[in-house]
Parts: C-alpha cells; sequence; structure tokens
C-alpha cells in the first residue's frame, strides 16, 4: 500500500523471517512479564507509579544527587569524570586507557555506549575492543546495531549466526544454539583473559553510597571486571537513585518488566576499586558521567522520558514495533521510548528523526507497562506538536491538512451545511472520492455510508 | 493494569448534556439515537447542545495543536454549564478530560477546559459510576466479544462495560487474546501508516472473532469504522454493535422500552 511515512514503509518491506522473530519476541516478552509481575503483586501499578515519583524526584534535583553521588565515589576510591558531550566522553575514555598504558577492552553491553559509537572511535584509534555479551558479540561481527535495547539480536535467527560463526572461523557450520553458545564462551573467556581493561555501564547508581548496579543474565560483566586492573563505568546522568534503599523496588520491577524475570540471573553492586584487603577485583575505577544533551531533555517539556530505566517493556508491547521492528526507528533507541528520546537526543537534527513521535496510534500501551509510568503517549504528542511549529517535513508526509476541517468545526452553522451536503457521497463511487487519505482507507476498508443530520432530526422530533 | 486518567469528583446528576461525537452525527445515528434511549430508560434529562461539532481530537493527535485548541475553545463554549456530559466515546471522553488538557497546558484559559473535562463522562462508566447502576435488566441472547478501545484504559469503563454486559440475560460475554493491543485506528494515524494499521487490524479482528461470536461489541465507532470497514471489505459475517445498541435492544428484547 501506498504510504510517505518511512516505518511504515519498513513494515510493509520487511521480509517474513524477521517479521516473525520481532513480532514474535516482543509477544512473547510481553506474555511473561504480565504473568510475572501479575503472580507476584496484588497491585504491580502501585510499584510503578512509586517508581516513577522515585526518579522524577530524582530527576527534579539531579543537581544535588550528582554531587552527591560524585562524593561517595571518591569516598570509595573511585576517579570521577564528567562528559558534556559526545566527544568529550569518547576522549575521556580513550585517555584512561593511555594512562593506564590499555591496549585491548572487553565491555559489556550498554546502550550509552552504542549512542555515542565508541566502538567504531576505540578501533580506530588502535584499540582492540570486545563486546561480550553474546548478542552485541554476534552484532559486532556482523557489524550490525541492536534493534532492541534488552534483546539487541531478536530480528536474527540461527541459521544466520550460525553462518556469521563459521565465517568468522569459530568452527564449522552448526546453528543449535547451546553450541553456538559454547562457541562463543570459549571464545570469550581467553579475551577477557588477553584483556587489560574492563567496561560496563550501569543500570543504577546510588548518589548516598556510590555503588553502581549492573544487571545482566549471562554474567560477562563480572568477567570483564575479573581479570583487569582497570574498571570504567561510563554512565549517563539520569541513571541515579537516591539511595540504596530505592534498589529494592527498581531490580524487582527492572526484570519483570523487561523478560518476565523475578530477578535477573547476575546483580552486582559495585563501590568502588578493589580495597587493600581485598585479594581480587580491579585497583583503578573510573566513572564517567555523561549528559550528551540530556540536560537539554531535562529542561525540555518531555523530561518523564530520562526515568526510563530501559527494560523494552514499551518495545515488546508496542504494536508498531511489533510490525516494523527496532531498525525501522533509524536510531540507537527503538520503540516507544526510542520515538521519544531519540528525536531529543538528536539536537538539532531533530527535523530528520520527527516522524518517530508519529509511529504511533497512542494506544497507551506502553504507558501502561512502564515500570517508571513515564506517560510516553503524552510526549508523543507534544513531540507532533514541536514537529509541527518548526515544520517538520518528514513529520507531517501523509497527515491531512487539517486547517479547514478545524473551522468547519469551530463554525456550527458550516458544520451543519457539511452534514447534509455529505449525503452527496452515497451517491457517488467511493472508489472515485478524490481525497488521498479516503483513497489510502478504501484499499482495504469499506467506508460508512453517510447519515449526516438524522440523529437531529430525530432528537427534535422525539416524543 | 492501569492507573486511573479520570477526574475525580465529577458530577453524578441525571439532568446531562449529551455529546453525540462527529462520527455518530455523521454516520452512526443509531448509535446516538440508542444513547438517548437508554439514558431515556434510566430516567434522564437530555439536553442535546445544538452548535456542537467535534472534541479536536483529529487535530490534536496529528500534532496540529493550534487548530485542535480552535475546536476544543468552541466545544467547551457550546457545553457550558455544570451538568455531566456524556459520550458514547471512551476516546472523545478521553481528549476532553486529558488530551485537551495537553493542548492547553500553556494557554490561559486551561482552567475553563480543566471544568469542561471534570463534568465529562463515557457513558458506560457514568451509568455505572455516576449512577451507580450495575444490573442491566435486559435480555439479549448472543455469544459476544467485546473490543475494549485504547482509549478506555486509564478509566473504569472496561469494569462498568464487563459488569453491565454480564448481568444482561442471554448473554455470553467471551474473553479475547490480547486485550491490550490496539486495533490499528488511531484517527490520522490509520491514513498516515496505513501498512502497519491494516496488520494491527488484521490480527485485532482474528482476536475479536476467534470464538465465532454472534456480535462483535465496542465503545468507540472510531476503531469500529476502522476494522469494522476491514470486515465488510472481507465480507465476514459478525454483526457489530456499540455498547449503546446493545443496551438499548436488550431492553427492547425483555419488553421494558
Amino acid at each position: 500500500m501506498k504510504s510517505k511515512q518511512k516505518i511504515d514503509l519498513v513494515a510493509r518491506d520487511l521480509t517474513n523471517e524477521v517479521h516473525e522473530a520481532n513480532f514474535i519476541g516482543a509477544k512473547m516478552k510481553s506474555e511473561r512479564r504480565y504473568a510475572a509481575l501479575g503472580r507476584d503483586y496484588a497491585d504491580p501499578d502501585k510499584l510503578r507509579e512509586t517508581a516513577g515519583l522515585v526518579k522524577q524526584h530524582t530527576l527534579e534535583h539531579l543537581d544535588k544527587y550528582l554531587e552527591q553521588a560524585e562524593a561517595s565515589f571518591e569516598r570509595n576510591g573511585a576517579k570521577v569524570h564528567f562528559a558534556f558531550d559526545e566527544d568529550t566522553a569518547k576522549k575521556t575514555v580513550l585517555n584512561i586507557m593511555n594512562e593506564h598504558g590499555c591496549k585491548s577492552m572487553v565491555k559489556s553491553k550498554s546502550m550509552l555506549t552504542e549512542e555515542l559509537e565508541l566502538l567504531h572511535y576505540l578501533e580506530d584509534q588502535g584499540k582492540e575492543v570486545i563486546e561480550t555479551d553474546l548478542g552485541e558479540f554476534i552484532l559486532q561481527i556482523d557489524n550490525d546495531h541492536p534493534s532492541h535495547i534488552v534483546t539487541p539480536i531478536v530480528h536474527k535467527n540461527r541459521r544466520g549466526i550460525a553462518k556469521s560463526f563459521e565465517r568468522e572461523g569459530l568452527g564449522d557450520y552448526n546453528d543449535d544454539p547451546e553450541t553456538i553458545t559454547r562457541r562463543a564462551r570459549a571464545h570469550l573467556r581467553q579475551k577477557y583473559l588477553d584483556a587489560d581493561i574492563g567496561l560496563t555501564g550501569a543500570n543504577f547508581v546510588s548518589a548516598e553510597s556510590g555503588r553502581i548496579v549492573l544487571v545482566t543474565n549471562e554474567g560477562n560483566a563480572r568477567f570483564c571486571m575479573a581479570a583487569n586492573k582497570v574498571h570504567i563505568a561510563i554512565v549517563g546522568i539520569e541513571k541515579i537513585v537516591p539511595t540504596d534503599q530505592d534498589l529494592g523496588l527498581f531490580l524487582n520491577l527492572i526484570g519483570r518488566s523487561g523478560t518476565g524475570q523475578q530477578l535477573t540471573v547476575y546483580n552486582q553492586f559495585i563501590g568502588g576499586p578493589k580495597l587493600k584487603d581485598q585479594p581480587n577485583g580491579p585497583e583503578h575505577m573510573h566513572v564517567i558521567f555523561v549528559d550528551n544533551r540530556r540536560t537539554e531533555v531535562l529542561a525540555s517539556d518531555c523530561r518523564e522520558i530520562l526515568r526510563c530505566i530501559r527494560c523494552g517493556a514499551c518495545l515488546n508491547v508496542c504494536p508498531i514495533y511489533r510490525q516494523s521492528g527496532g531498525h525501522a526507528y533509524r536510531s540507537v533507541y527503538p520503540g516507544p521510548v526510542g520515538a521519544v528520546l531519540s528525536p531529543l537526543l538528536a539536537g538539532n537534527r531533530f527535523p530528520e528523526l520527527a516522524d518517530l513521535p508519529k509511529a504511533s496510534s497512542l494506544c497507551g500501551a506502553c504507558n501502561e507497562v512502564c515500570p517508571v509510568n513515564i506517560p510516553i503517549p503524552d510526549l508523543l504528542l507534544r513531540l507532533r506538536d514541536k514537529a509541527k511549529r518548526e515544520g517538520a517535513k518528514e513529520a507531517m508526509k501523509g497527515t491531512p491538512n487539517l486547517a479547514m476541517w478545524a473551522t468547519m468545526c469551530s463554525q456550527p452553522t458550516m458544520w451543519k451545511a457539511a452534514l447534509t451536503m455529505g449525503h452527496t457521497m452515497n451517491h457517488i463511487p467511493t472508489q472515485l472520492i478524490p481525497h488521498p487519505s479516503a483513497m489510502s482507507w478504501q484499499g482495504t476498508r469499506k467506508l460508512p455510508k453517510f447519515e449526516g443530520g438524522e440523529f437531529r432530526k430525530w432528537f427534535k422530533n422525539r416524543k | 493494569m492501569s492507573l486511573l486518567h479520570t477526574p475525580p469528583n465529577r458530577p453524578t446528576g441525571k439532568s446531562v448534556q449529551l455529546m453525540t461525537t462527529c462520527l455518530c452525527d455523521a454516520f452512526y445515528s443509531d448509535v446516538a439515537k440508542a444513547t438517548v434511549e437508554i439514558l431515556d430508560f434510566l430516567g434522564c434529562e437530555i439536553e442535546l447542545p445544538d452548535g456542537q461539532t467535534c472534541c479536536g481530537q483529529p487535530a490534536f493527535n496529528a500534532g496540529d495543536w493550534a487548530n485542535s485548541r480552535k475546536v476544543i475553545r468552541h466545544a467547551e463554549k457550546t457545553f457550558s454549564g455544570d451538568k455531566p456530559i456524556i459520550v458514547p466515546s471512551g476516546s472523545c471522553a478521553a481528549m476532553i478530560f486529558h488530551g485537551a488538557l495537553l493542548a492547553f497546558e500553556k494557554e490561559e484559559d486551561l482552567p475553563a477546559i480543566k471544568a469542561f473535562g471534570e463534568r465529562t463522562w463515557e457513558l458506560v462508566d457514568y451509568i455505572v459510576y455516576g449512577l451507580g447502576i450495575t444490573q442491566w435488566p435486559g435480555k439479549f441472547d448472543a455469544k459476544m466479544t467485546f473490543h475494549r478501545s485504547c482509549h478506555l484504559r486509564g478509566s473504569r469503563s472496561p469494569e462498568a462495560v464487563n459488569a453491565l454486559l454480564t448481568s444482561v440475560e442471554g448473554v455470553d460475554l467471551q474473553p479475547i487474546d490480547e486485550v491490550e493491543q490496539c486495533c490499528g485506528f488511531g484517527g490520522t494515524f490509520s491514513v498516515s501508516f496505513p501498512n502497519i494499521s491494516e496488520k494491527m487490524g488484521e490480527l485485532k479482528i482474528e482476536n475479536l472473532t476467534a470464538c465465532k461470536p454472534d456480535v462483535v461489541a465496542a465503545g468507540d465507532m472510531g476503531c469500529m469504522m476502522h476494522f469494522g470497514g476491514m470486515m465488510d471489505k472481507q465480507g465476514m459475517p459478525y454483526k457489530r454493535m456499540h455498547i449503546a445498541q446493545v443496551l438499548r435492544d436488550s431492553l427492547k428484547n425483555a419488553g421494558k422500552l
């Protein structure tokens, strides 16, 4: 069917195989989420509401909590860096590597590093970087991008992955998932030992204690740190929560919301480099707080999006994401959260991504599942208004002009005249209605019969 | 699982204003008639403000807030007073008590718009939680599915519909799979994203008709225009009714109307 919206075209042209993978993956995770929360809590909405309030409070006092977090980290012996923009963030990582004489990095999954394109930057600077999350490792060897923030290779299937492994010399073709995993494991074990620096993100940062919290299902973040002398944690400034006690709420929500797990398999609490009497662990810990337009988002009328804890529940439940897949969003963050966050993080490239907030029927399922109760549909609407006011062409493609309609709707005489005149529509073949919206509509739907004014007449004459 | 968006303490009197909705005004006159007939049956005194047109949602969702405000302002003036405003559509109701507040958040007349929303009820929400009626004295022999339209999220309308329909003698209300999934209408969304909209519609129709119901019911004619139009194009036999029509016809079947 004809369409001008890019995300709609991607959905139309997706192969059945990729569509199925996206759709089934998302649906399954939604069902698990629903079951896990419903089984364990009488009223999960109360939890979501509370978690949202905690995050919103933190964001509204971020200056205070960032200072507190910095002091806590330094008390624990970690070094804190602040990076206002993308370039500074990448250079900070490079400088730390050079300072400690590091050449080879193992890293765990971090959407922020995707945002910064850190991997390519470090490679260009002559460093070796290995992704150790299985999905991210597969993306790295395929030079591909994540299509989902929690399950980055949901768009792939095991046959394709088996071919990639064969190509990379990781064994003969074998598409048994367990074999693939074992081969990756054997390959990565050596990489952990060969590396000299480990980099992780952080799911949460407690300002009170200066602890970072990492949740994984593969334990790879632990390995990234275990054999290395230096640990870098690269963190978006919005990841802070006030106290350790708050973590109970968030850790109970993140696993259940994202994958339907009561708790993710590995939950690490890292409070600085190793202490003198500890036998193992990195001797140096660097925490890099990255802004990269987050303060701009904080100053905007869409600041609630910074509450996001990257669980992916909104992607999984979203009927548009289910049809289009994550790559359709042309940005690091896909799905409903991405449709808000990506155009905002694009800064003056906002017009290029201004169509993303249009890719929603505003059904509200995302808000209903969000563990921090982000009013995503409201934010999508605010961005639609912004796109219209700023004349962003990508956003307006395929949207009918509603100026005439608004005039008619604010003048009752015109409205009533149109109600009467509309009856002529019943006498012309509907396929001939020259309006593009009506033509597009009728490809798959029959228009209803026009009955304008009938009810008003009936109401006047009743009794 | 949803947090409430409906305003607290809405007026509950029986002297009401009826918002027909533009779709019923132009296409679905029987839904508006059915709404009047059941409100009559409940002893309501109904005022139909003559100048009414639309709630402003098409432009609001399209991102054209300036034009949307023009229409919302007109609606607010048309429905002056302090009576409850009853709307046979979850979508238009949510536009007035939730959407309009967003469109007006930086406008001087926000208080008037807010007051407008604080009088607005979706029809079944009003019957059950406004008037306190939980038993419907009708009769309707049919296996039925109900499309919980997206704008009923954040309201108690789904519970209200469930209470009323299951109390009607003869109604066999069947649950549907993936009740939280949108049908793909979304106003201008269905025009600008035709391929995704159609795929969503197909899934919804599949779920709504899986049990081979006699009637597919809904509380929003927008959704029904979209997925009903698809069903008609494919020549599907299932009868479609707005919840107001089901309630009205059940009274007729029971000889109460």
